[in-house]
């Protein structure tokens, strides 16, 4: 933080460290020099005083040098030519008999980054690997990758990369880890360091001297190496079968990785792995730094996608505790959702309703949403706790709740009557608009079944006008239109109204489109408007039963023990972005035409099959493949009929004019036959897969399947992406036949 | 690897900044900061990235700890390395402030500078760097001689039940050299954490306990040290409790220095502490309490008049006679639109009072001795009260310190340093339970 009257300040300090009386008083001197470092600390520019701060590294005492070559490090890059002055001094103590001084002088020459160094630096990092004390060989050794990022475009030196292959040999464990950190640096163009047979096992063995933080880092080197023979792969596991239960969670963590890499052959080894870990994982989950419990806690989802019922007698230990920070509860009400079971079911909502009347509205509501998806499988229980928190009357539970009813209906058909009954009961609606469009979406869908649905629908079109979002004001559209068409009498004249309004009135140009649309649907008849616009009333993908698919272990071993877990998609999408980035061609041909390829079926926000689909920057085929592989499947559908027999460019052309790109199928009559299709939509990247097996194989049907990844995923877009795909292959193959 | 470690004050003011790679420019601790409060609550704020730059950081002492890295490391090593970095500049200044570190930044540069090259991990171990580092800690509360002549009057008693003073292990491992007197001591702390979920029925819902021996070692060099535990205690699930008085844990880890080779039939550790402070056990018990939860609600919620709660709190406090909570502080929640609360506590040393930023009613009482029971009225205003706002009121939570106190009943039976050292060593043992999450449903 800059001071006003810094250059005050530095003229001052100046003044001082030159003052002949002070530099005769070695304390006050040292104090002055604290004072520099202090400044430099807070943000002051006093580089001003290299000069005086070169003249002090010429004492004997520790400390001061210490502190006055944190200083020179700091500014050299700024002062080279004064830095030049203090080699000398830093050179003749790389000769000193202390070994401390040679090591301190020797690392901090090494620190200087500034052009022309390397030629003072070369002769004695060279010396300092042959030092005889550990200290200055550890130094010695980092110094070979800093001579190496000082000059990185020059050629490597064999004879220095040798040394170090050499000085893994060391005595001393640091120099040994140091080396690999060394040959990682100077040999990142060649794929870094080379685990051979002999340097691992080399590696293996010391595994005990080293201290927790270089086992953490050999394990991470020893990811590299791959065994020869299983013989030699079950020596290597069982040599650290001790490390999976170390009592530093990073070691742990580490060999449970490297277990999880070398195993992949064998999944009863990682299962066998997985469960010693376990218990240090949960430790971690209860210690007492909060950030390594939310650390411990990435990585239990982690370890839960592959192996969900791990944990599950644990479950306890997901509890919250009430002086938690809220990302911490976050996690660990994901994971509770993913523990439940028929004996625990009982307690995990109890606990899960007690933080429903959280002071915190954000944790509250994820604590409903959280209660929403285990109604899913045990509804009668939750309806009741959600109903319960509607007489709470706090607008933001209330908006939960409702949201949380949309989401069930949806997905779990059976509770309809319940929530239409509960909707029905409940006096105040939502204030916020997500609440209020979750409320109007359950109105529309099942207005037949809530006798109050018309006069809740007309005070929201009577206070249409101080209505803002215009979110709400479509899905109001929508459901006056579908209400209209189960309860017309009712409906009809508040129907009239609300149309007359949006067409005339509204400024929002989406709601005045839709307004239209569904104006002249009207026009078409009834019966027209009704096939247009209604459709499935819950996911017919989804039957309750079915379970989180257990993901192989192999799809996360890759991102586990790194920040990926814990920084969640952000840092999903970030690569994604460096990915998309990393084809110049593309993105700079999107730049020039912003936006012209979208083509819009329909204004956003919809709720049903109306999306608008766009192309977008093309995939390669590098990143689709991965992406695919990285991605779990969120939708598959049999189409119900077989793949058209047209050409395979007319296929391509036809799913083009709706704006999907089809990247790769199979040629002609194989079977099976495939296809994989991308396309982007409201803000998410959809990939796709059809695939038709062997007609003649018993239980395939000869029909086409399709199955959809998204990211980040969005059911709305995965149901219009379906339709549209669905409504193209149709014509294709009626037109055919 | 690291590329920058900085400690900002939480005003974010800049105390350490140390570029170890010069791959990124200072301005990234304001970006830091500004990332960091401007964070809601829903956010991980663990990890966070800018651009490819990632910062990862704990918080401790009210500070922050950062690390800054290009690379893509093991979260759960820059985690472990700064709390260690915080518990080494704990063990050095004496306590962890603000102050300590503005006070002993020389030290804490040169702590640095020893421990990371080139954004490497070189060594935590107090061991190695106490013969580098240079520089004297400079104490923010200066040791008095008041401490002193209390901690030479108790003596070197181990099996004893008198407590050292809770300030005596707070302060700088490294103190100016050839001041004598009280510097020769050892500390052995059995530290608890308890979390407890009651039922509304009061019954035991959930029950863990974390535990850990942490030594805090003050003596220049010492061989080793024979710690002997309960001879009874028995690990894992497995074994049958039967009818003596074992104590039980369900799993144990232990530091890697700790000798074992007599844990299994004698119970005893052997361990060479270095100076500061380590944990050389940590063990846990899940599911189960080997004593009654030290704390019993009675609740009582009611509407009374048409805009007023009345809320009865009977607490009893079930540890034997002779101990005592101390720091006991309950918190309720009650219906989101209170406005002003009254109260009828049983003694004057009792606060509470209604904090309207959190919509909760905080209930204080200073020291709670074992087998009393108190009882507290709070009368609650919140206009508009329906009766479904008395399920707002609770879940209660508790936070206390039981003293001398182990949940699991784990005990040290003595503490041997041999061969005896020269000069007068003092060892003390200490034992806490702290609440880690005490909550009690309505």
């Amino acid at each position: 933080m800059p001071y006003f009257g810094s250059e005050e300040t530095v003229k001052e300090l100046k003044r001082a460290l030159a003052n002949p009386h002070v530099q005769a008083d070695r304390l006050r001197y040292k104090n002055y020099i604290t004072k520099v470092i202090r400044y430099m600390t807070q943000g002051l520019d006093v580089s001003a005083l290299f000069m005086d701060m070169v003249k002090a590294s010429a004492t004997v005492d520790i400390v001061q040098k210490k502190l006055v070559y944190l200083y020179m490090c700091t500014y050299a890059s700024d002062k080279p030519d004064l830095a030049l002055l203090a080699i000398n001094t830093l050179r003749k103590d790389c000769a000193d008999p202390n070994p401390m001084v040679r090591g301190l002088a020797l690392r901090n020459m090494c620190n200087f980054r500034m052009p022309g160094m390397p030629e003072y630096i070369e002769q004695p990092i060279v010396a300092g690997l042959r030092d005889k004390a550990s200290y200055v060989r550890r130094v010695a050794v980092l110094g070979c990758a800093k001579l190496h990022s000082l000059q990185p475009n020059t050629d490597i030196d064999g004879s220095i990369v040798n040394e170090l292959y050499a000085l893994l040999r060391d005595p001393d464990p640091v120099v040994v880890v140091n080396c690999l950190r060394a040959l990682e640096e100077i040999l990142k163009d060649e794929g870094g360091v080379v685990i051979n047979k002999p340097i691992a096992h080399h590696l293996l063995n010391r595994m005990k001297d080293l201290d927790s933080w270089a086992q953490s880092e050999v394990l991470t080197f020893l990811l590299r190496y791959r065994p020869r023979s299983d013989d030699e792969l079950f020596d290597i596991l069982s040599l650290l079968d001790a490390f999976l239960q170390s009592a530093h969670a990073h070691v742990s963590v580490a060999t449970l990785r490297l277990f999880l890499n070398l195993a992949a052959a064998h999944p009863a080894v990682q299962a066998d792995a997985l469960l010693h870990t376990s218990a240090p994982l949960l430790a971690t989950c209860g210690s007492a730094s909060r950030e390594l419990r939310f650390a411990g806690l990435c990585h239990v989802q982690q370890v839960m996608r592959s192996q969900p019922g791990l944990f599950g007698t644990h479950y306890k230990r997901f509890f919250c505790g009430y002086s938690e920070p809220s990302y911490i509860k976050f996690r660990k009400m994901e994971i509770l959702v993913e523990l439940v079971n028929d004996e625990n079911v009982a307690l995990v909502l109890e606990e899960l309703r007690s933080y429903c009347t959280d002071v915190s509205p954000e944790l509250a509501q994820a604590a409903i949403a959280a209660i929403g998806r285990i109604a899913r499988t045990y509804s009668e229980k939750c309806l009741d706790i959600l109903t319960g928190l509607l007489a709470l009357k706090q607008d933001h539970i209330t908006s939960a709740v409702i949201q949380t009813f949309r989401d069930l209906v949806w997905f779990c058909p059976q509770s309809t009557a319940a929530v239409c009954q509960t909707v029905e009961a409940c006096v105040d609606n939502p204030q916020d608009s997500e609440g209020k469009q979750a409320l109007l979406w359950l109105l529309g869908e099942h207005g037949e079944q809530i006798s109050s649905a018309p006069y809740v629908m007309e005070g929201y079109i009577d206070g249409l006008k101080t209505e803002l979002s215009s979110a709400v004001k479509m899905e109001l559209l929508s459901t006056s239109v579908k209400m209209f068409l189960c309860r017309p009498a009712e409906t009809q004249d508040m129907l009239g109204r609300l149309l007359h309004y949006c067409i005339e009135e509204e400024s929002d140009m989406c709601v005045r489109d839709r307004a239209l649309l569904y104006y002249r649907l009207l026009q078409r008849g009834v019966e027209e408007t009704r096939k247009a616009v209604t459709g499935p009333k819950s996911d017919p993908s989804m039957s309750v039963l079915t379970g989180r698919q257990e993901e192989p272990i192999s799809l996360w071993a890759s991102t586990f023990n790194t920040l990926g877990p814990l920084s969640g998609r952000d840092l999903c999408l970030q690569t994604d972005i460096i990915s998309a980035s990393e084809q110049p061609s593309s993105s700079a041909e999107e730049e020039l035409l912003p936006g012209s390829k979208d083509v819009t079926l329909s204004s956003p926000n919809d709720t049903e099959e109306e999306i608008s689909l766009s192309l977008g920057p093309p995939l390669s085929h590098e990143t689709f493949e991965k992406m695919w592989l990285d991605l779990e499947i969120l939708h598959r559908q049999t189409l119900g009929f077989p793949r058209p027999k047209t050409a395979a460019d007319t296929l391509q052309a036809a799913l083009q004019l709706v704006k999907i790109q089809t990247l790769a199928f199979t040629p002609g009559d194989t079977v099976p036959w495939k296809a994989y299709l991308y396309t982007r939509g409201t803000g998410t990247l959809i990939l796709a897969e059809l695939l038709q097996e062997d007609p003649d194989e018993p239980g395939s049907e000869g029909s086409l399947v399709v199955s959809v990844k998204q990211q980040p995923g969005n059911q709305h877009t995965i149901r219009g992406f379906v339709a549209i795909l669905k409504s193209v292959l149709q014509t294709l193959h009626f037109d055919r036949l | 690897m690291i590329s920058q470690i900085f400690i900002l004050s939480s005003k974010g003011d800049h105390l350490i900044y140390k570029d170890f790679r010069g791959e990124a420019s200072k301005d990234s601790i304001n970006v830091f900061y500004e990332m960091v409060t401007a964070l809601s609550g829903d956010q991980p704020p663990v990890v966070m990235t800018h651009k490819d730059h990632h910062f990862i950081h704990v918080r401790q002492g009210g500070l922050y700890w950062v690390a800054s890295t290009k690379t893509n490391p093991s979260p759960f090593t820059i985690i472990e390395f700064l709390n260690r970095l915080a518990a080494l500049t704990k063990d050095y200044c004496g306590s962890l402030s603000e102050k300590s570190v503005r006070m002993n930044f020389a030290l804490i540069y040169e702590l640095l500078d020893e421990m990371v090259d080139f954004g490497y991990i070189q060594t935590t171990s107090t061991d190695i760097l106490k013969n580098f580092i240079q520089t004297e800690a400079v104490s923010s509360k200066p040791f008095s001689l008041f401490d002193l002549s209390n901690v030479g009057l108790f003596g070197a008693e181990t099996q004893q039940s008198k407590v050292a003073p809770s300030v005596a292990a707070s302060r700088p491992i490294m103190s100016s050299r050839g001041e004598q007197g009280g510097k020769n001591e050892i500390f052995v702390d059995v530290i608890e954490r308890l979390s407890v979920v009651i039922g509304s029925n009061g019954v035991l819902m959930k029950a863990d306990i974390q535990g850990e021996i942490r030594i805090k070692c003050f003596l220049p060099t010492c061989s080793e040290m024979r710690i002997g535990l309960n001879e009874e205690l028995n690990i894992g699930k497995s074994q049958l409790k039967g009818y003596s008085s074992a104590v039980r844990v369900d799993e144990c880890r232990f530091h890697q220095a700790v000798k074992l080779d007599e844990f299994d039939n004698f119970r005893i550790l052997k361990v060479c502490p270095s100076q500061g402070e380590q944990t050389v056990m940590q063990y846990q018990l899940c599911d189960e309490l080997p004593c009654a939860p030290p704390f019993q609600l009675f609740p009582s919620v009611e509407k009374d008049y048409v805009n007023r709660v009345l809320i009865f709190l009977k607490l009893r406090c079930d540890l034997p006679p002779k101990s005592t909570a101390l720091n006991v502080s309950i918190t309720v929640p009650v219906p989101k639109g209170s406005v002003s609360m009254s109260q009828e506590l049983s003694s004057p040393d009792q606060t509470a009072e209604l904090q309207p930023k959190s919509k909760a009613l905080l209930w204080e009482i200073p020291r709670f001795p074992g087998g009393a029971q108190l009882s507290a009225l709070f009368k609650v205003d919140v206009p508009g009260l329906s009766s479904a706002s008395l399920l707002e009121v609770g879940p209660v939570s508790m936070s206390f310190e039981l003293p001398k106190q182990t949940c699991t009943g784990l005990q040290i039976r003595f503490l041997r340093l041999s061969p005896t050292q020269t000069g007068l060593s003092q060892r003390w043992v200490r034992y806490v339970t702290h609440s880690d999450s005490y909550t009690i449903r309505i």
